[in-house]
Order: C-alpha cells, then structure tokens, then sequence
C-alpha cells in the first residue's frame, strides 16, 4: 500500500489496516520541493513508529533526479526492509543502486546485504529486460508493474479491461517466475469501483501475480480475500502432500484424489497453497 | 549549526506542524502555537528544545504551529528547518545528529 | 466528598445545589417521590383567543419577571431560531437573572451569549452546549452554576420538581389558534416534539411558536392546547436546510468501517442477538456503519428488531421499510429521510423524552434496550466516558441521551478511534465523568476491543470470536506510546459547572479554563 511520506497522518499507524508491506512514497506523491522534508519523516518514522511487523518498503526517486542518492542513504540510515527502484530500465540500474546502498550499509554500520532491493517496471524498456533485471542482483525480490507509465510509454492508456497490460504482465510473471523472484501487480485506482478492482485482482492471481500495489486501504481486503486459499483448496492441498508423502513410500506415482489424478508435478502447488493460508492466518492443520 | 536564513518546513494540516526557524543572537526565542498544548504543550516544548540542542543550534527564533503532530514529526519539521536556512539537502548526518 | 465514580465533589457545590454525590447508576431504584404540578390558569370563556401577535405580547402576558426560568426544546438542531428570538426580546425588556433550561443549545445560539455576559442571562441548564455558549459557561461568565443534564435526567429534574419552568417556548412546525402542536406539516418539519412534551405539562405557562398556522383542530397533536396558554405566529421558526440534511453518505472512511464490522461482530456473538432484541444507535459514521453491516446479517439469518430507539437516521429507517425492524421508537429525527419516515409509516412512532429516558417515572425504553451503541471523546480505564468537556477543557457536547441507555442497556458499546489527531481517547483518567464506568460494557477502538471486566459473562461468550480482544489498560498503553502520555488540562479552582447524575446527583463538576502556561 503507497503512502506518501510528505504526510504524517497517513505515515503514523498504516498498520492497522493489516496490509503486508507499506510503500513509504518518497517519489511521485512528493512534490519537488518537499523532497528533502519527506526525508525527515521517513528517517524518524522509521526510525521510531512501531510498524508491527508490515514490510516497510520505500519507494525513492529515478535514477535520473538530483535525489535518488540521498534517499538510498536515508532508507539504509533509517533501516528500511526493502527499496523500491522507480524507472527500472535495466539490470544496470539495479546494480547501480545496489552499489549506493552497498555503501550506505558500510556508511551506517549496517549488516550487508540487509537492505532488499524491488524494481517497478514503469516502461517498455524496462518491461522488455524483464528477465535481466530479475537476475540482477541476490538483493533483488521481485518485480513491481507500473501501469500507469508503462501505457503512456506505450502510447495507450488504462482502460479497465486490462488488454493494454496483458502483454507487460505475462512477460513479466514469466520472467519472474523463470528467475525466482516475486512479481507485483500495478495499482488500481478507481475507488469507487470495487467490483471492477476484485474482477483486476481475481485476473491477475490466475496470471501468477504474487500480490497487488494498493492506493487506499478500502483495497486490503479484496485482496486478501481473493489471495487466501478457500478451505476447499486447503482441504484439497492437504490431501495432496499427504497422499503424494505416502504414495512416494510406496513407490506408486500416479493416483487420485477426489477424483483427480495426481502426481508430483502438484506437490509444490499444494505445498504453496498450505503455505499461503499459513500466511493468511487461516490455516488450522498440521502440515 | 547556525541559522543562516528565514526557513521553514511542514505544514498547516492535522498531525502535522509547522516550523519557522529566523536568525538570531540572542539564545533561542521559540513560540509554540499547538491545538494540543493542554496537554501535550510540554512534551512539543521539550521536543523541540531537544532537536534544536543536538543540531547545536543556539540561537535563533523559532515558531512552531502544531496540530497534533507526534514527536518524530516535530524533529522532522526542525531538522527540515535548520538545514534549510543553511541550504543542505544533500549528506546528512543520518543517525548522527538526526536521531 | 469523592463520589462512586472517585471523583472530588466540592462540599461548596454540594451546599450551593442541595445536591448528593453520585452512589451508582441504580442506587436510586424503587425511590419514591411526588410529583411537581404546575400552576394552571383557566380557561373557561370560549371567546378568548390564545393567539398573541409578538413574543413580547407573549411575555408580558405571561407575566415575565426577573429571575425566572425558561424552557426550550431542541428539535430544530443547529437551525434553531426560537431561543435567540425569545431571548432577545426578554434582553430588550430589560428582564434580568433568567435561567434557561432547555433539552440542547448548539451553535445555532451563540447569539445568547451577550445575554450571558450582561447578566440578562445567569443560569444554563441542558443537556449540553456547543459553541460560544460553551466557552463562555467554561471562560466563568455564566452567574450560576451550569447543569449538565441527560435527556431522561432533565424529565425527572422536571417531574420531581427539582427545576420548576415559569414560561416553556414550545417551537411548533404546525399549529393551530388553539394550540394543538404538530412536529409535521409546515415549513420546518422536525419529525417529532419529544423533548417539549415534559415541558408542556411542567410549565406554568406554555407559549406555542409557530410559522405554520393551520384549522383547528391540528390532530394528532404532539402537544395539545389543553397545555398551551399561548399562540404566537412568527416569519420563521427555524432554517429547514439545517433542522434537516439530506441523510448523510455512508461513510468510506476505513477506519470506521473496521470499528463498525469489530461492533457488528460483537452484537452478533452475544446472546442478545436474537429475534426481537432492541437497538439504538448514533449518528457517528461508524455506528450508522455497524447498523447498516448489522441489517445485512439480520437480513442473511432472518432476525427481526423488536424495535429501534433513537435519535433516528435513515438507515435505521431502511431496515424499517424492509421489514427488519417491527417498531421505531422515536424522540429525535436527525435527517430528511427519518423525518420522512416517521410521517408515513404506521410502525414509526413519536415517543415522549420520559418514555424514552426518565430514569425515575415507572419504566423508560431504554429499560428495554439490548444494545446501544454510543460513541466518546474519551473512556478511561475505568470504563467511565467523557462526551461534555474537549480535551482543552472547554465545554463542548451533549450527555443527551448517553448515560440513559448505557444504563438501560443489556449491552453498551462505545465506538471510539484510539487516537484523535495527538489526542488519546482511552486515558487513565477522563477529564470529566459524564456517564459512569460501571454502565459501559465494551469500547471499540480501531486499536482493539476491551470488555468491561464487570462483564464476565460476555467475555465469556467472546471467547473463541475472532476479533482482536484486549484489556482496556493495553489500549491506553498502545494510545500513550504513540503519543505520549498526556498532562492532565490545568483548571482554575473555581466550578462552572455541574454534571448531573440522570438520578440528579453529582456525577462530576467542570471548573472554569486556565489560559496554558508552562508553568517554569
């Protein structure tokens, strides 16, 4: 969820929403000539505010302002979790970044290799060396879409039926998923329509996408809702690992399980499924 | 630090506050103006004394309207501040005196 | 004296008001007392008129003289005209040393305050004030000692005789010449006239004002002519933009909807949610929130509202029209939709303030209540809320009807945000005691939930319910160590005021402001 740092009632208890990371904004929601009071803030918020375990990412200035390195050196100072680049073009400018923040944890005294990296991909370029920035850097977690300038560089605009990102988000889900790192969907903004940001999040989940940027905390729980495993899906995945587990012992490979067959190939997919409902708080079994 | 130049930071807005940092000469000459100064005037007192004291700053006017801004941002409007009338924006001393 | 809820009475404001300490919320069960009676004045020849052309006609006929006391009820809210004309016409008579008692004041009279000041007007009693008429009761320029009072509270000072009203002003939408008040039907339709109806059967002189003259006989009437002396026809009683809104949009504000579905899930676990159980609620976004979720989940199980109480909105209304509820009880309309509703549903219904609050008649609504829901500037650790003076120590709110149902209440819930800019809402101690601890069952924060630990049986029953559960010493906790420990406001010694139990003894006082120092 973005949250501009230039604003301290919204910085001050994000929290109790109960999203899983906050992007503490120091880009785009800050206006030019507040850049250096945002920087404040966020050293003291998250030097002193209490997030309660929610991931604090900060999202810093392109690579092509006055500001980036500044804001590198007040993430690391402050202990941010993670950083996200904004305008990431290519692995270059993560391996750009990565050596600024190198040098602030030396600077800070703080643990390397600490400070985790994200990269928005926010134009066709960047969209394009998908897979190369994934494999940039071992800091690197995921990839984050940034619809709203990727379409302007693509010369269309967002529609709402998602046919203008179609492309960006499975190139970009491939190229995560080939790397082993995450993938994020872009944020909708239309707050008024809920139905239609449920249909977004449902479409992007089915693509792969591990998660979704968020404007407003209205959009928590669409999301986690549509993320959580349905018990019919825990059940199931539960069966799962526990007849491929028993199965393997016996050396028998294929088999049903209510009805489907199954082998192998679906015991990660399974094991995924336990661990998201773990993570959701609603997983009561054993596994 | 010394303060060089008329500067200010934050805003007008609910939990925030507004800084204003003047030359001066003669010790620091602070003004606090705060939608909670029942019971927090104090504790905004001594939170500003204290930032202004770890950035050396000792002389200078220095007016602060708040509207229930928490300590962290109270430092935050300081330090913008100060480093504002002596025009750096640029190698903090993240951790050091900004704390 | 230090009353039941620990807080230090001044034997001076004991003497000077002949009043007790507070000794609980039920100490005063089974009290036997007589009733005040008014002093009518007959009327036996058919040919006199009871219409009078000025609120100055209307005074003099009813004999004003210095030191009397006035009433006014508070239908028209914010957009109230009457008490200002009223009053203007006793400062223009030179009258002195009039006490007000009315059932609310809000801003919509910040023009009575040079009355204050020059001494026309010496002594407020009401449920509360907003406002100028605030600052100068907590500045000390009020003479006497202002009385807070609840809604059930002021028909029991009322009927017990404890304040006898000389001349009531009773605003009426509609009227007719002799004096059958109606609350609908003109031009500022109000919905109902609850709080006046003690007023009118107390008061020596009643004077109904109206800017809707209507044929006799203007039936059913809220207040009948067999009460009324006088009539007065003026322009305009009120400004209908602001007796009424359009009903408020329901709220997206998150926080809220979370402290609402927390309020919800609570109603719906306790056992009192059954078919039948009653209901009232406020106006906050929040609680008109949880009544919308709450309807939802009435509509899924099939579980119908008895009745509704209230202070009425138009949710409650749409649960009405859709079947959910069976009765709307009702003592005040808060927007166009509920004024609406009560004109033609048949299962929507006026109730007297007494019926609905009066802890000392032979049984209140609120007697009846299930759940209330309320809202509070701040609740201490020990449960007691504070809904009157503002964290600066101003007097700045209404107990209405707040101490009447959480103690009629089987379960009183109040909704409030942990944190108010840098101000908490759960503190150690609140600056003033308006409704005692001991009838606030549960407090809802955005922060979490804390059950009165006197409620054993619904901690109880909560066990096992997903929602996040605390002490109320925890969310204080939480409160202060994101902003701090607050310093108690400084006070000046003297007392301007008094919060008055809804049994009439003294729940807290309220002294005078002090200008903040720094004090070194």
């Amino acid at each position: 969820m973005f949250l501009n740092c230039q604003k301290p009632s919204l910085i001050k208890d994000p929290y109790i929403y109960g999203p899983d990371s906050i992007m503490l904004d120091l880009e785009d929601a800050v206006a030019e000539n507040q850049k250096d009071a945002a920087r404040y803030s966020l050293y003291h918020a998250l030097q002193e505010i209490d997030y309660r375990g929610v991931e604090r990412v900060v999202r810093i200035n392109g690579l092509d302002t006055p500001h980036w390195r500044e804001d590198i050196r007040v993430c690391v100072a402050g202990g941010a979790d993670t950083i996200r680049i904004a305008k990431t073009e290519s692995a270059q400018d993560v391996r750009t970044v990565e050596e600024a923040v190198l040098a602030a944890e030396r600077e800070f005294g703080r643990p390397e290799g600490s400070t985790l990296l994200m990269a928005a991909l926010e134009s066709c370029r960047g969209v394009l060396n998908a897979l190369e920035i994934c494999e940039s850097s071992e800091r690197l977690i995921g990839i984050a879409l940034s619809g709203g300038d990727y379409t302007k560089d693509l010369q269309t605009k967002i529609t709402g039926t998602g046919v203008e990102l179609m492309g960006a988000r499975q190139h970009m889900i491939m190229a995560a998923r080939a790397a082993g790192v995450q993938c994020w969907d872009t944020v909708f903004t239309n707050l008024d329509d809920m139905e239609g940001f449920r249909k977004e999040t449902e479409m992007i989940k089915l693509m792969g996408f591990d998660g979704k940027s968020l404007v407003n905390p209205r959009q928590i729980r669409v999301v986690h809702e549509v993320f959580t495993p349905t018990e019919k899906d825990i059940i199931f995945a539960e069966k799962v690992v526990r007849e491929i587990d028993d199965k393997k012992a016996k050396g028998i490979g294929v088999f049903t399980v209510d009805g489907k067959m199954i082998d192998i190939a679906f015991y990660d997919g399974a094991k995924r499924t336990i661990e998201l409902a773990k993570a959701s708080g609603v997983y009561e079994g054993d596994l | 630090m010394e303060i060089k130049r008329a500067a200010m930071a934050g805003t007008l807005e609910s939990s925030d506050a507004q800084v204003t940092v003047e030359p001066g000469t003669d010790g620091i000459e602070l003004s606090i103006e705060s939608s909670v100064i029942n019971q927090y005037g104090k504790q905004i007192r001594k939170v500003i004394l204290e930032t202004l004291d770890r950035l050396e700053v000792s002389n200078g006017k220095v007016k602060v309207v708040d509207k229930g801004a928490l300590d962290c941002t109270l430092k935050a409007r300081v330090e913008c501040a100060v480093y504002r009338s002596n025009d750096m924006t640029e190698n903090l001393p993240w951790g050091g005196v900004i704390r | 004296m230090i009353n039941a809820v620990g807080r230090e009475i001044p034997e001076e404001v004991l003497a000077a008001t002949g009043k007790k300490v507070f000794e609980g919320a039920y100490a005063y069960d089974n009290y036997e007392y007589k009733k005040a009676a008014p002093t009518v004045r007959a009327m036996v020849d058919p040919n006199r008129s009871k219409m009078v052309s000025s609120i100055r006609e209307a005074l003099e006929k009813c004999g004003i003289r210095d030191g009397m006391v006035l009433s006014f009820h508070h239908h028209f809210r914010e957009g109230d005209y009457v008490v200002n004309m009223v009053m203007e016409e006793v400062h223009n008579m030179g009258i002195k040393d009039i006490t007000i008692c009315a059932s609310s004041l809000g801003k919509a009279n910040d023009a009575i305050v040079p009355y204050i000041e020059d001494g026309t007007i010496v002594g407020i009693q009401s449920s509360g004030v907003r406002g100028k008429i605030g600052e100068a009761i907590s500045t000390g320029k009020l003479r006497d000692l202002a009385i807070m009072r609840s809604h059930g509270g002021r028909v029991r000072a009322i009927e017990t005789g404890e304040v006898h009203i000389d001349i009531a002003f009773i605003g009426a939408p509609t009227c007719d010449e002799y004096g059958n008040c109606r609350p609908n039907g003109g031009k500022s339709d109000c919905g109902v006239l609850s709080y006046a109806m003690a007023d009118a059967k107390y008061a020596d002189k009643v004077v109904a004002v109206t800017d809707c003259l209507v044929p006799f006989p203007n039936v059913p009437a809220s207040i009948s002519m067999s009460d009324v002396d006088y009539v007065c026809v003026v322009d305009e009683i009120g400004n209908p933009a602001k007796i009424a809104t359009g009903a408020a949009k329901p709220t997206t504000d998150v926080r809220k909807l979370m402290m609402a579905d927390y309020c919800t899930q609570f109603v719906i676990h306790t056992p009192y949610f059954k078919e039948g159980f009653s209901y009232q609620t406020g106006v906050g976004g929040a609680s008109i929130a949880s009544t919308i979720s709450l309807g939802k989940i009435m509509e899924e199980r099939g579980i119908h509202m008895g009745f509704g109480v209230g202070g009425i909105t138009t949710p409650m209304c749409d649960l009405l029209e859709r079947g959910l509820i069976r009765t709307i009880v009702d003592t005040q309309d808060f927007d166009l939709g509920a004024i609406e509703s009560i004109k033609k549903n048949p299962n929507h219904i006026e109730i007297s303030a007494s019926e609905y609050a009066n802890p000392m008649n032979k049984g209140a609504y609120v007697n009846r209540l299930d759940f209330v829901i309320l809202a509070a500037l701040e609740v201490d650790v020990n449960f007691n809320c504070n809904v009157v003076v503002g964290s600066d120590g101003m007097i700045t709110g209404a107990q209405g009807g707040h101490p009447d149902t959480a103690a009629g209440a089987k379960c009183t819930i109040v909704i409030a945000p942990l944190l108010q800019g840098r101000i908490p809402a759960i503190c150690t101690n609140v600056t003033t005691v308006t409704t005692p601890g001991e009838t606030v069952d549960v407090v809802i924060t955005d922060y979490g939930i804390a059950i009165n630990p006197r409620r054993q049986d619904l901690i109880e029953c909560m066990k096992g319910v997903n929602l996040p559960f605390c002490t109320i010493e925890e969310l204080r906790d939480k409160a202060y160590s994101i902003v701090g420990e607050p310093s108690p406001v400084q006070f000046d010694d003297r007392v301007v005021g008094v919060i008055e139990s809804r049994d009439g003894t003294v729940l807290d006082v309220v002294r005078k402001i002090k200008e903040f120092t720094f004090d070194d």
